[in-house]
Formats: structure tokens, sequence, C-alpha cells
């Protein structure tokens, strides 16, 4: 028993140093790009009109003149612990404002994530495995349409929809960075359904092409062959298999996501991660741009980290491979 | 919401298949993924194929100079001289939304062209390696792909002004590594193929291996990648501009278009809805082409996210 587990907790620390590295990997790149960005930190802060001794000064007190292989260590550690320095535009610490932001996100994202999933995933499996009918050619061409225009206009059509034509919902966030959450919960809905809807068309795709794949399988075949009813077949046998290529590919759209906020959100006012993204590419603040770059690769790692492990748990197949990432 | 964007591109794509008559609906469902290749990828083409040709031609057909104001035909709707109508500053829609594609198409495929070029070589190149060098890149392409793609494009362009050869240089930098990662793993599986071995047996040189017999035989996966990710490419080159860090007032550009368009959309809904329309056929027409040769190819193209 104990030879068969081995490889498997093997295989696993494997995937987890991996992802450490990746992250780690990330902040490097991050934090030398934006340290080759031209333009010095100091000067950009005092104006154009400072005096030389006033820049050296800041410079001191920012810890610009060290090595900057010390400043990278320096800032690796005070973000593991949620420090991620101060911002050059409020002059207050990035970590809260950044949370903050986080979680506003997440209220649009989770919901998205989670109904966009159950939704693209019924709608697939229904196209998969009534191949070739009316509501599988639906589905399909709903689905290509969606996902060749781009978020920015269905979010546009949105507002013109259910803001103004029929106001049910608001249209932009009107409370800005303060919001609490019960302030920001009508305000959510929109920006929700258009990440929902361009997340929703790229995973049905995914979910009906691998059910067509099952359905075409022995094992499928088989299990007809020995009276199940259709119902029985699908759902005993064709979507549990289907849903495993479908994890990576919903991993993969958390990155997507991190991007599709940074337009749905400018479009709704929304006070979240994208909106603080645009600010401070805008106004060049510096650390909350690196905050923000490494909080974004950890997301990424971790749910690709997560759904290699739960696709491990759930097919033993990838367990007996020597390499699980090939 | 489904019914909106259907009318959004109700254009090109006539209507839903839903109680219409047979040869119409015939159209209808050939849009479809679930359609041979062969009828998908014929579509998908003559999309592009149209937008190439307005592109090229957009000086002579379109009649007005997209950049010129003129005050007094501001927000007309559709007229005899001006077809689509005129913007807030009384530009020519048609024309703008003609021009606009000239400049997509020539950033798309500048930067599809080259992202693509470098992560093929590369992934094949890596994939054959199989050694510590294969370890190294890998592990710089995961990190790259961790970080955000747009925050990444948003600083460069903001540092670097958004030039034509500055957004091609960082859509490459952004794709590239994804381009590796999926060549890559089709070069892996070529590498075991009774020809290499036959190749290295013969004594062939690495490099003459890697162009003379991997290469040829990823070509499939590599020209499915390359339309599905110029229809990205373009999404996310007009979301740059529509967010005002892409191309410069008063260039045409459909991204930019809409931006500024969007205000008026109860007004002068063309304004907006015409580049849209021009957008969309054009991402249709490369995703079908994408689809079509994947699956004349034997290539699951369904099996990949928004992203990898």
């Amino acid at each position: 028993m104990n030879a068969s587990i081995a490889p498997t907790v093997l295989l696993v620390l494997r995937r987890l140093a991996t992802a450490l590295l990746t992250v780690l990997l990330a902040s490097l790149f991050v934090f030398f790009a934006v340290q080759a960005l031209p333009g010095d930190v100091a000067q950009q802060l005092l104006g154009q009109d400072a005096t030389p001794d006033a820049v050296a000064a800041l410079r001191e007190t920012l810890g610009l003149d060290q090595n900057v292989w010390l400043r990278y260590g320096n800032w690796l550690l005070g973000s593991a612990t949620g420090d991620f320095g101060i911002s050059l535009v409020s002059g207050e610490p990035v970590g809260p404002d950044l949370l903050v932001a986080f979680r506003n996100s997440m209220l649009i994202a989770v919901p998205a994530m989670v109904v966009g999933v159950a939704l693209s995933l019924t709608l697939g499996v229904i196209a998969g495995v009534r191949r070739g009918r009316p509501s599988d050619h639906t589905i399909s061409l709903v689905s290509l349409i969606v996902m060749s225009v781009p978020e920015f206009m269905v979010a546009t059509i949105l507002v013109l929809l259910f803001a103004i034509a029929i106001p049910v919902f608001p249209a932009v966030v009107l409370r800005g960075d303060s919001a609490t959450v019960a302030e920001l919960l009508p305000a959510v809905w929109l920006p929700a359904i258009v990440l929902t809807l361009a997340m929703a068309a790229y995973i049905v795709r995914t979910a009906r092409s691998s059910t067509i794949d099952v359905m075409a399988s022995e094992f499928v075949t088989t299990a007809e062959l020995k009276g199940l009813t259709t119902r029985q077949v699908v759902w005993r046998h064709a979507v549990p298999s289907a849903l495993l290529p479908t994890l990576n590919v919903v991993a993969l759209n958390v990155a997507w996501l991190l991007g599709g906020v940074v337009v749905v959100e400018n479009v709704f006012n929304y006070p979240g991660m994208g909106k603080l993204m645009l600010e401070s590419v805008f106004n060049r603040d510096l650390p909350t741009i690196q905050a923000i770059a490494v909080v974004s690769a950890l997301v990424y790692v971790v749910c690709n980290l997560a759904a290699d492990l739960i696709a491990l748990a759930l097919d033993p197949r990838l367990r007996t491979r020597r390499k699980a990432r090939s | 919401m489904t019914r909106s964007t259907t009318d959004a591109t109700g254009a090109a794509v006539n209507a839903g298949p839903g109680g219409l008559p047979g040869r119409i609906r015939g159209v209808a469902t050939s849009l479809t993924s679930s359609l041979s290749g062969s009828a998908a990828l014929t579509i998908g083409l003559g999309l592009i194929a149209v937008h190439v040709v307005l592109a090229v031609l957009a000086p002579w057909i379109a009649g007005h100079d997209p950049v010129a104001t003129d005050s007094t035909v501001a927000l007309t709707g559709s007229t005899w001289t001006h077809w689509l109508g005129t913007d807030q500053y009384g530009r020519d829609i048609l024309s703008r939304t003609l021009n606009g594609g000239r400049y997509a198409l020539l950033v798309t495929f500048l930067a599809t062209t080259i992202a693509v070029g470098i992560g093929t070589v590369l992934g094949c190149i890596t994939a054959y390696a199989d050694n510590w060098f294969d370890e190294v890149v890998m592990r710089i392409v995961d990190a790259l792909l961790a970080v955000p793609s747009i925050l990444a494009l948003l600083v460069v362009v903001t540092v670097f002004d958004s030039g034509l050869w500055v957004i091609v240089l960082a859509v490459t930098v952004v794709y590239a590594p994804a381009v590796t990662r999926v060549v890559r793993g089709a070069a892996r599986t070529i590498i075991t193929q009774d020809y290499v071995t036959a190749a290295r047996a013969r004594g062939e040189k690495p490099l003459s291996i890697v162009f003379r017999e991997i290469l040829p035989n990823v070509m499939d996966v590599v020209l499915v990648e390359y339309a599905m990710r110029a229809s990205w490419i373009v999404l996310l080159i007009s979301t740059l501009s529509f967010l005002g860090f892409g191309a410069n007032p008063p260039t045409p550009d459909w991204g930019l278009m809409v931006q500024e368009n969007r205000t008026a959309l109860t007004v002068a809904p063309l304004g907006a809805l015409a580049p849209i329309v021009a957008l969309a056929t054009l991402v249709i027409g490369l995703n079908l082409s994408a689809d079509g040769l994947s699956k004349s190819l034997g290539i699951d193209r369904a099996q990949k996210g928004a992203v990898s």
C-alpha cells in the first residue's frame, strides 16, 4: 500500500514546489520589470523642479540607494506578510486598499465563476448529448457570438437595457472606494452578468466537445448496451468524465477573469482590482502595480494548482504517469 | 442579452436558426461549431477575406477623410452623403469604420505572426532539448503566464507611448509564452515518432532535426494557434483602445470609436454599433477558421481555455 501512496505524495510535492517556484519567478520578473521602467520614482514624486539634494534625500528614505537585490528581498518578505509598501499617490500603505479592492472584485468574480461554470456545463453537456440537433446548433451559435463580441460592448448594451431603458439596476457605482459590501450589492449584478456570459461562452465549447468525446467512448457504449436509460448514461458516465478536461479550462479562465474585471469595472465604475489597476497604471503608482501583479500571479498559480490536484484526486490514470506536467 | 448581441452582429449572421425557412436555416446552422470543418473554414476565411478587401480598398470606398471634422453635420444619422451617419464631431462613421479595419488588421497580423513565430521555434527547440534548458524555459514561461497580460500591456503602453510597434512588441511578449507551451506539447508527441529516431540514427544535427522533422509536423497545431491567437489579439487591442490606452485620438480605431460613441448610443447608435459589427464579424471569421482548421486537421481546439 505504501508503494502506491509514495509516488503520489512525491507527485503532489513536486507540483507544490513548481507552483512556489513559479510565484517566486513571477515576483522577480515583476519587480525587475518595474525597476527597469524609465523615470526616477523620487524625481517623479517631488516634481521636475526639486533640488538634487531633496531628490537624493527622498531616494534614501525610500531605500532606493540600496542594492537592487537587497530591495527585492525586502519587498518580497514584506509582500509575504501583507506589507506591499506605500502608495506613491495616496501616501497610505498599499495592502489595505488592495485588500478592499480584491474583496470587491471577488463579489463580482466568484458569483460569475460559480454561475458561469454551472450554466456552461449544463448547456455544454446538453449540446454534446444532442449533437447536431437544433438545441446544439442554437447553443453553439450563441456561444460563438458571445465569444466574439468584446466585453465592453456586452457591458454597454446591458447598461443601456437594464439601467437606462428599464431602470432595475444602477448603471454605475457612485459611492466609489469607500462603499461597504451592503452598498455595493445592488451594483454587483450587471458586472457579474457580463463576466458570467463571457466566461461561459468558452467553457460551453469545452464541455460540449468533451461530452462528445465521452459519448463516443467504449464505456458509454457498454453502458448503453447493458440497458441503461439515456438519462442514466449521461449522469453517471458522461458528465463526470466530461468535467475533468473542463476543470483545466476553468482554472485558465481565472487568469482571463483578472483581465476581464478591468474592462467591466471600468464601464461600471466598480471599485475593484481592475479599477485600481487602471488607476495605478495611469498614475504610475509603482508599488501598487507591483502588488496587483504579484497578487494576481498568486491567484493564478493557486487556481491552476487546485485544478491539477483535484484532477489528480479524481482521475487515477494521472497518478500512474511519471510526469504530471509534460 | 442574447438577443441584443444577435442584433449587434445581425447583419453578418442573419438570425438564429429557429423558425426560418430551410435554406436560411442551413446558412445559420453552418455558422455554429457543430458543423463540419470545411464549411466553417469556408465561411471563416470568407469573412476574413471580406475584411482584408475592405481594409485594402478603404480609401477608395470610404469617400470621406476619417479624421476630418465638420461641426455642421454632427450626429446626423444615416444620410445620402454619410451612409452610416456621423459622430459628435461630424466625422463620417463609415469611413472611420473602414479605416479602423486597416489598423486592426495590420496590428493583429504583425503581432500574431511574430508571437506565433517565436513561440513555435522556441516550443520545438525546448521539446527537442528535453533537458535543463527545457526546464528553465518552461519555468520562465509559467511565471510569465501568471502575470495578467492586460496589466503588462497597460504598463508598457503607458511608459513607452502607444505607437504601432510598441503595441506589437508588447502583445508578442504577452502571447509568445502561451504559444511556446502549446507547440512544445505538440512537438513532444512528434519526437517519439520513428522518423525522428531515424533522423537521429542517421546522425542529423539537432537543429536540422528541429527544423526539418519536427517543425513541419507541428504546422497543423501552429495554424490553429495562429487563427485562435489572432482572434484574441484583435479583441485585446480593441479593449486597450477602449480603455484609453491604445490608439490615440483621432486615429480611426474600433475600440476607440466605441468608447467615443457609446454615450451617444441612444441618439446615433451606428457610431458604436458599426465598429462592433466590424469587430465581431472579424473575430467570428477568425474563430470559425480556427474551428474549421482544427476539425479538418483533427485537433481538438475546444479543449483550450480563454488564455492557455
